[in-house]
C-alpha cells in the first residue's frame, strides 16, 4: 500500500478555539476517502491543512511525499500535486471557461498555450462540457460552474483531489451531475478526499469514511460503519438522515 | 469677448489639462505603488505606506503647494518653476487619494479568489496581477474617474499660491480687468466641463467593457 496522504497527531486553533485536536489518518493510492461530520466538527479544516490553505499548531503531515511541517517545503509544488474543489466554485469571473483551466498549466507549468488549450478541452470533455469553453462562469448552472472547477484542477494533472463539500450549494439535479463526474474520477483511479454531506455518495464510492467529531477522529472504517455505527455520536448523526 | 481673451481662457485651459495629466499619470503610478504597499506581505511596508496616506490626505492641498513651491527655497537648495511645483504637490496628493481607493479594490475582490488562485500554483505576484487586480479594476472604475475629475478643478489651487497659469486664474485675470464674472466665469466653467465630461463618457464605456463577461 502507497500511502498518499499521512496525517499524524494534527492539532490546529483559531486564536483560542481548537478546532483540531490530534486529528491521524492515511490514504493510499487510489483511494476515496469521505470525511463526515456535522458543522464544526472541524472536517473542512483537517482537508484545508492538507493542501495548507491553513497551517498546523503540532503534528505532522505528508501529502504526496511533501513535508508539510518541514522547512523549506516547496509549497507551488505541493499545489501541483494536489488539486481542490470548493463548495463556492471559485471559478475567476474575469476569464473564460477555456481561460481558467489553462490558466494553470500555462502560468505554473509553462506549457505552451496550444497545448494547454488542448489539454483544456481534453478535461473539460471529461466532466462532459466540451461546448462551453468561450462561456464566462457567471453565464452557467452551479452544476456546470462545479465541474469547470473540477476540470481546473485536473488540467493540472494532480496526484490527489480535495473536494470540500462541492455539492452543498447545489440542488439535487445539478448535485447529480457533479458527483457523477466524482464517481467517474474515482473509477478512473483517483486519489480522492471528500468533506461531504452526501451520505449515500459515500456508501456507494467511498472505499474509507471517516466520521470526525469535536475536532477528532471519531469513528473509522469502511462505509459499512454508516450502518452499524458504534459510537452514539455517529449513530446519531447518521440517524438524523442527512 | 475679444480673440485674445479667448486665446487666454484657452491657454488657461491648456495649463489645467498639462497639470491634470501629469497628475493623473504620475499620481496614478505612484498611487498604484502605495496601493499595493498596502496589501504587502511585509507589515513595516503596509505601516509606512497606511501613515503616508494619513499623512497627505489630512494636510491641505494649499499647503502641499506651497511646501512644494516655497520648501525648496526655504531649505536652500535653489527654486522651482510653477509647473514642476504645482505637479509635484498634485502628485502627493493624487497618489494618496488613489492609493487608498484602488486598497479597497483590491480587498474587496473575496479571499476565496485568493484562495483559488493560490491552489492552482500562482506565485503572489502572479495572483496580484492575473486574478486580483483585472477585477479591482472593474470596481475601481467608477471612483478613480470620480476623483480623476476632482483632479482637474483641484488644479485650480495651483494659481492661488504659485501662480501658476491654469483655467480659473486667466478667468480671474480677465474678470479683473474686464467686471465681467459672468462671461469669464461662466466660459471657464464650460471648459472645465468639456474636460470632465468626456471623462465621464469614458468611464462608462470602459464599465460596460470591463462587464462584459455579465452580458
Amino acid at each position: 500500500m502507497h500511502t498518499v496522504v499521512e496525517l499524524q497527531g494534527v492539532h490546529k486553533r483559531f486564536g483560542s478555539n481548537t478546532v483540531l485536536r490530534g486529528v491521524s489518518f492515511q490514504v493510499a493510492r487510489g483511494e476515496v476517502v469521505a470525511i463526515i461530520g456535522k458543522s464544526g466538527s472541524g472536517k473542512s479544516t483537517a482537508l484545508r491543512c492538507i493542501n495548507r490553505l491553513e497551517q498546523i499548531d503540532a503534528g505532522q503531515i505528508s501529502v504526496c511525499g511533501h513535508a508539510l511541517h518541514a522547512a523549506g517545503l516547496d509549497l507551488r509544488g505541493l499545489r501541483r500535486d494536489v488539486g481542490i474543489v470548493f463548495q463556492g466554485y471559485n471559478l475567476f469571473p474575469h476569464l473564460t471557461v477555456l481561460q481558467n483551466i489553462t490558466l494553470g498549466p500555462t502560468a505554473v507549468k509553462r506549457m505552451p498555450v496550444g497545448q494547454a488549450q488542448t489539454l483544456a478541452q481534453q478535461v473539460l470533455a471529461r466532466v462532459g462540457l466540451a461546448d462551453k469553453a468561450e462561456a464566462y462562469p457567471e453565464q452557467l448552472s452551479g452544476g456546470q460552474q462545479q465541474r469547470v472547477a473540477i476540470a481546473r484542477s485536473l488540467a493540472l494533472q494532480p496526484q490527489l483531489m480535495l473536494f470540500d463539500e462541492v455539492t452543498s450549494a447545489l440542488d439535487p439535479e445539478l448535485t447529480g451531475e457533479v458527483l457523477k463526474v466524482m464517481e467517474q474520477m474515482a473509477s478512473e483511479g483517483m486519489t480522492m478526499i471528500l468533506v461531504t454531506h452526501e451520505m449515500a455518495f459515500a456508501r456507494r464510492v467511498a472505499d474509507q469514511v471517516i466520521f470526525m467529531h469535536q475536532g477528532q477522529v471519531w469513528e473509522q472504517g469502511g462505509p459499512e460503519i454508516l450502518d452499524a455505527p458504534v459510537t452514539p455520536e455517529l449513530r446519531s448523526f447518521v440517524g438524523t438522515g442527512l | 469677448m475679444s480673440e485674445e481673451q479667448l486665446l487666454s481662457l484657452l491657454q488657461g485651459a491648456w495649463g489645467t489639462v498639462l497639470l491634470s495629466g501629469l497628475t493623473l499619470l504620475l499620481g496614478g503610478i505612484a498611487g498604484l505603488a502605495l496601493a499595493l504597499a498596502r496589501v504587502s506581505a511585509l507589515p513595516p511596508l503596509r505601516r509606512l505606506a497606511a501613515a503616508w496616506i494619513q499623512l497627505i490626505q489630512g494636510t491641505p492641498l494649499l499647503v502641499l503647494m506651497g511646501v512644494c513651491f516655497y520648501g525648496p527655497a526655504l531649505a536652500g537648495v535653489g527654486t522651482v518653476e510653477a509647473l514642476p511645483a504645482a505637479a509635484t504637490a498634485m502628485l502627493i496628493y493624487a497618489s494618496a487619494f488613489l492609493g487608498e481607493i484602488w486598497r479597497g479594490c483590491i480587498q474587496s475582490v473575496h479571499k476565496s479568489q485568493w484562495e483559488a488562485a493560490e491552489c492552482i500554483g500562482l506565485s503572489r505576484w502572479q495572483r496580484m496581477r492575473m486574478i486580483v487586480l483585472p477585477q479591482a479594476l472593474r470596481m475601481a472604475t467608477p471612483p478613480t474617474v470620480g476623483f480623476a475629475v476632482q483632479v482637474i478643478k483641484n488644479t485650480s489651487v495651483a494659481s492661488l499660491v504659485i501662480g501658476f497659469a491654469e483655467l480659473s486664474y486667466n478667468a480671474k485675470v480677465l474678470n479683473n480687468s474686464t467686471f465681467q464674472p459672468f462671461l469669464y466665469f461662466g466660459s471657464a466653467a464650460l471648459l472645465y466641463f468639456a474636460m470632465c465630461y468626456p471623462l465621464s463618457r469614458w468611464s462608462r464605456a470602459l464599465e460596460r467593457k470591463l462587464h462584459a463577461h455579465r452580458r
